[in-house]
């Protein structure tokens, strides 16, 4: 959960216990220091000198200790100095967290996500379905930094973000002490873009393949108007519907974006499947992925990106950092045990692309329970989205036969609903104490938590589905959104941009 | 003359190559090819879906041999790339009319 209420909970309870540790450390460690000259084996020659210095320093003092008498001293001025350097050590610390974590998001989209979707693909698709990925990263900045940010970050109504931050305007060195209290604006802002990023890039999934590379741009912008900036506001924008500590009428739990990013491109990677229709000849062509080499070096770099995605989300360095980074990381192992082991007893081999899947599906589905859920129910997260996932993408689809070519409904939408859904389960105030000490998951004692969370996912579904319906009309009657079946039957990467990506005699 | 082409499984070619260097067979081209005989291919699982591979990767082995020698160079061929199990390829025997060294004209099997 973006926002302040961690970064002044932690100004007010932990932090200064924490610098008054560090305080102490400081001292114990200038004591220990101090004892050493004190030793007894300095020749007389040296013990004299000593004395020499000791009595001028004395002097010195007692100068300094008579000026000091007749100046009264300037306590409060110490005392807020004292405070200024504290809060830029915290600063500091927390800062640097962020930046990282803004790194490790947005090499989620590109090498990670690039890699992964791109090893799936038929090779005369490889380098389109990369672009997808790669063209968003300065897209989406771009929209970002004109006005993207204003409409999902400021405080305007309950639905959308007001103008305030249009280009960029009051996004400086200073903190907002709504979302962030111990990072400038900026990082926040620069932290929040690529999650913007990594969103519409994760519906490419769904349309890979068949879609011209013009409707998908013309796409992914009003996307991003129409769904995601809107469901950023309201999970958690100030005033947001659905904020769950700046004034929300329905507080949802959403601490990395479960909603906000998966249930959003998940559900609208499915209508987009469902509107472009199959891919030429599917299911009867072989539509083998034609590197799943590249598709594990890419779910690792996801798993790593992950880090700062989730453990990142808790705006600080502090202990809430540690914790959502611990759960997402044994709810994503044990994601990949349970696609591996369901798989293992259904097909009869345990598939690469079956155990990175699971790690994927772990990792959506822990998103928005990663800061404020335990270790242990971490675990039962991701195995059932192991196992939840394995089912959608590997049965569920067969029946209903729709194309999502990549999967990106199976493992976002449906990790990312089942996981908005289980954090209302597991949420507990000994993780995350939000509720300022009264209970805040089912299994914590407040049952009342599933109501608004499915109020959550039920928003987010409703405005995927018609958002995206919508904008695929539009692109339809401007551009059209499918390529030809000769530019199919071509690929890609030749018929749009007019490469390859293999050219291995040259 | 005769031409001799060998459908070998890949990782045979190794074991072949060096059965025919050791009778004295000097020369050769390869090719990766794909097919199948009676094998008939295999099934991958992707996610749940089920892809039949029915063109496996196989390596073409070709050479021209006089007369008397492609019984020896087919026999030690075929002990060389067997395993004894089903896809371990074929080999086909054809009469060449002639042959000709691009360097100096050489005909025939002055050529080989």
């Amino acid at each position: 959960m973006r926002n302040s209420s961690f970064p002044r909970l932690r100004a007010v309870g932990g932090a200064p216990a924490q610098s008054a540790d560090s305080v102490m450390d400081a001292v114990g460690d200038s004591h220990r220091g101090a004892r050493r000259p004190h030793t007894f084996t300095q020749p007389a020659k040296f013990t004299r000198w000593i004395g020499c210095l000791q009595f001028l320093t004395l002097l010195v003092l007692t100068a300094g200790v008579s000026l000091a008498q007749s100046i009264p001293p300037d306590i409060a001025k110490r005392l807020d100095d004292l405070d200024k350097a504290t809060k830029n050590a915290q600063m500091a610390g927390d800062n640097a967290w962020m930046l990282t974590s803004a790194a490790l998001v947005l090499m989620m989209t590109g090498p990670g996500l690039a890699l992964f979707y791109g090893g799936l693909v038929r090779k005369k698709n490889v380098l389109s379905t990369m672009m997808h990925s790669f063209v968003l990263m300065a897209t989406v900045s771009i929209l970002w930094a004109v006005i993207g940010y204003s409409l999902a970050f400021g405080e305007g109504n309950a639905f959308f973000g007001d103008l305030r931050y249009l280009f960029l305007s009051g996004v400086g060195a200073a903190p907002n002490p709504d979302y962030a209290a111990t990072i400038p604006h900026q990082t926040y802002m620069i932290y929040q873009l690529m999650f913007a990023i990594i969103t519409p890039a994760l519906i490419s999934g769904a349309f890979a393949e068949r879609m011209k590379f013009s409707a998908m741009l013309l796409f992914i912008t009003l996307w991003s108007f129409v769904v995601y900036f809107p469901m950023a506001h309201m999970v958690w924008g100030k005033g947001g519907l659905l904020n769950a500590s700046l004034g929300g009428v329905y507080p949802a739990l959403d601490f990395a974006g479960g909603t906000v990013v998966h249930v959003t491109s998940g559900v609208s990677a499915l209508v987009c499947a469902l509107y472009l229709g199959k891919r030429d000849n599917y299911p009867d062509e072989s539509m083998r992925p034609h590197s799943v080499v590249l598709s594990v070096i890419g779910a690792c770099l996801l798993w790593v990106g992950w880090f700062g995605f989730n453990a990142g989300s808790a705006m600080a360095a502090g202990s809430l950092a540690s914790s959502a980074f611990i759960a997402t990381h044994f709810a994503t192992a044990a994601a990949v045990l349970g696609w591996m082991t369901i798989e293992w007893m259904m097909v009869g081999k345990p598939s690469v692309l079956g155990a990175i899947s699971g790690a994927v599906a772990g990792l959506v589905a822990i998103t928005p329970a990663s800061g404020f859920v335990k270790p242990m129910p971490a675990i039962l997260i991701g195995l059932a989205a192991g196992v939840v996932c394995y089912l959608m993408v590997s049965k569920v689809k067969k029946i209903f036969g729709y194309d999502d070519a990549l999967d990106a409904f199976g493992v976002h939408g449906i990790g990312g609903t089942l996981g908005a859904l289980l954090t209302g389960v597991f949420a507990t105030r000994e993780v995350n104490d939000l509720r300022m000490g009264k209970p805040m998951g089912l299994v914590d004692g407040f049952g009342g938590q599933m109501t608004n969370q499915v109020i959550a996912v039920l928003i987010s579904w409703g405005l995927a589905i018609v958002g995206t319906l919508v904008i695929l009309k539009i692109c339809d009657a401007v551009c059209g959104v499918r390529v030809s079946k000769e530019q199919e039957t071509e690929g890609l990467d030749l018929s749009m941009h007019g490469e390859e990506g293999y050219n291995l005699e040259s | 003359m005769r031409k001799i082409e060998a459908i070998i499984q890949p990782h045979k070619l190794e074991e072949a190559k060096e059965a025919l260097k050791n009778i004295g067979v000097d020369g050769m081209t390869i090719t990766e090819v794909r097919g199948h005989g009676r094998q008939k291919g295999h099934t991958e699982v992707y996610r749940g879906m089920e892809y039949k591979v029915d063109l496996l990767p196989k390596v073409k082995l070709e050479m021209v041999v006089t007369d008397q020698r492609a019984d020896e160079v087919i026999r030690t061929l075929a002990a060389a790339a067997r395993t004894g199990k089903i896809g371990d390829g074929k080999i086909f025997v054809y009469a060449v009319a002639d042959a000709v060294r691009i360097r100096n004209d050489d005909r025939g099997e002055a050529a080989l």
